[in-house]
């Protein structure tokens, strides 16, 4: 299998997966404001998510079209990484989940804008500009709830320390990918340190690094987000809708 | 939004040509000149000529107080129910069958969140807060559509929401496109463009599911046998039973009463559940030549007042669920303000430096 489709699988399945996460805010989001707000990233994703793996179908060449590739695979065939399947917790949690994921996709998409592949670089193009909206939309909560006040504070030092761990997963070297994402570490920890450090929280130190997802060995959470996202695809096969 | 994702037949009888009439007449009276109330004139006798000429009453003008009130009550029950509502289509956004659906209905939710922004906006200019309307909202003293407290039970359900109920609020809304209060007006137009599309979007799931398999036919016509009385009844009770209709008409905050707008709705649904091959669960539903309109069975009213009363399906549901997001959100909006003061200070010190 080449490894455009393995690329395009894998970005495909974070934008699916944290599309899926970020919808759950919908009708619960802590302001009407931020509700609507949540929703654009969610469907910024979910596009971005439909383009990948509608075209690793094609790469793939085995008649699988964006729909038989988000709801008729298993956990274990999924290639998403750990941060995007880990529950929402609270706002302060969520927002650690956005700030990381946009930081990296930022300057990955922007790579991926560059690359040789013309469907993989207009994906690129396309999502950069909406990854640079989610990365200043969780700068500025990360902001707001670091410095606001005593309990936002405690709040988004726990959720940075709480995802920081399974940032290392999205940087594992990918040598003979369009883009190795290992080239991006500098970016994203520029980007985040400087959020961080205006934010009054502190990076936390490096022990754990979880990671597995992108050889499709997750976490226990994934498989039940799944059993709910295909439940009625897979009740009737073969229907349309 | 939704650009042309789903090319589906277009449900017949549209409304969208009489909103965008609507808009035109409220151009064209923008444009007639209004001459200001005279200082120290009869402002009840300017009101009523304003009201009378078909003229915008705007936030700056004089208003009899009663119908502030009861406008900042229709307004804000309008904007309750657009925020109760996201939640029986979102309940389907996680299980949504194939991406196109659940991109289409993430955004549908989405405009109606927005879509209650606006209508507290338009509120505001009455001289209410939005804080307080939520509160009055989650307190219980004022209401929202008792059509929200039924339960989504099936996919076909998200396409009944939309065609049947997004349906019957535009029979309701696009007369209020006219109504004599400006930001009321100018809010339902902008409303009822919107509401057009996902009327569109739920006619066009059901349409799928109807030429589907024999299952997801089921699914639809079930999902149709119980939206379809609770649809009817979302256009209040009975003309000799309501309570506001006479003097709202008489203020041009609403112009049709509820059974005609009920008939209009009938009328309209005849023809697209025959075009979509689903039944309407009414066996008494007839043409009559002589009224050249529908006959049909009423909805139950004795349902719908114990509905409006608490005891629907899922009123304590929908409550508990929109107390329990505001609670929980509490300590994050307490955050932004508190950061928003920090800085406010933090900008006045570098101003003084």
């Amino acid at each position: 299998m080449s490894v455009n489709f393995a690329l395009a699988l894998a970005l495909g399945d974070d934008a699916l997966i944290a599309a899926q996460r970020l919808a759950e805010w919908s009708t619960r989001a802590p302001e009407m404001e931020e509700d609507i707000a949540l929703s654009n990233i969610a469907l910024d994703q979910l596009g971005a998510a439909r383009l990948l793996l509608s075209y690793a179908g094609e790469l793939e060449g085995a008649g699988r079209d964006e729909d038989a590739l988000a709801y008729l695979r298993d956990d274990r065939e999924f290639r998403n990484c750990l941060l995007v399947e880990l529950p929402n917790g609270d706002f302060a949690v969520t927002m650690a989940k956005l700030l990381v994921l946009a930081a990296y996709q930022v300057p990955l998409y922007t790579a991926l804008a560059g690359c040789p592949d013309e469907r993989l670089a207009a994906v690129g193009a396309k999502a950069r500009k909406e990854s640079a909206y989610h990365l200043d939309h969780a700068a500025l909560w990360v902001k707001r709830l670091g410095d606001g006040t005593e309990e936002s504070h405690r709040r988004m030092q726990a959720g940075v320390d709480q995802i920081w761990p399974y940032a290392d997963e999205l940087f594992a070297a990918w040598p003979d990918a369009p883009v190795d994402p290992a080239t991006l570490r500098p970016d994203f920890d520029d980007t985040v340190t400087a959020v961080l450090a205006e934010a009054t929280l502190t990076v936390p130190e490096v022990g754990w690094t979880p990671a597995g997802g992108r050889d499709g060995v997750h976490t226990e959470h994934l498989s039940y987000l799944l059993a709910e996202m295909q439940v009625l695809h897979r009740a009737h096969p073969g229907a349309r809708w | 939004m939704y650009g042309n994702d789903f090319p589906g037949e277009d449900p017949p009888g549209g409304l969208l040509g009489e909103v965008e009439a609507a808009e035109a007449a409220l151009r064209a009276a923008a444009a007639r000149d209004r001459g200001a109330a005279e200082p120290g004139g009869d402002l009840a006798a300017y009101f009523a000529e304003v009201v009378d000429a078909d003229q915008k009453i705007e936030p700056r003008d004089w208003m009899p107080e009663a119908y502030r009130r009861t406008l900042i009550r229709q307004i804000a029950q309008h904007a309750h129910s657009e925020i109760i509502g996201m939640q029986p289509e979102g309940n389907w956004i996680s299980r949504a069958p194939s991406l196109k659906r659940k991109a289409i209905l993430l955004a549908k939710v989405q405009d109606e969140a927005g879509h209650g922004l606006y209508l507290y906006a338009a509120a505001e200019t009455l001289g209410v807060s939005r804080d307080e309307l939520v509160d009055l909202l989650l307190s219980g003293r004022q209401k929202y559509s008792s059509i929200f407290n039924y339960p989504t039970l099936s996919w076909a359900d998200v396409g009944a929401i939309g065609w049947l109920v997004d349906g019957a609020a535009i029979v309701n809304q696009v007369p209020l496109c006219r109504c004599s209060y400006g930001p009321y007006a100018r809010a339902m137009i902008r409303v009822c463009k919107e509401e057009s599309f996902h009327q569109r979007q739920g006619y066009e799931i059901l349409h799928t599911l109807a030429h589907g398999t024999p299952a997801q036919k089921a699914m639809a016509q079930d999902s149709v046998d119980r939206w379809w009385y609770p649809s009817l009844a979302m256009f209040g009770p009975p003309d000799g039973d309501s309570t506001h209709s006479a003097q709202s008409m008489a203020w041009k905050i609403k112009r049709f009463s509820n059974d005609e707008l009920r008939q209009r709705f009938v009328d309209m649904c005849v023809g697209q559940a025959e075009a979509l091959g689903l039944r309407i669960p009414d066996p008494e539903l007839r043409w009559n030549d002589e009224r050249q309109a529908y006959d049909f069975t009423e909805p139950d009213y004795d349902e719908l007042m114990r509905v409006i009363k608490g005891n629907g399906p899922c009123n304590r549901q929908r409550m508990e669920h929109r107390r329990r997001a505001h609670s929980e959100g509490a300590w994050v909006r307490e955050a932004a303000a508190a950061y928003a003061a920090k800085r406010a200070v933090k900008e006045k010190e570098k101003v003084a430096a």
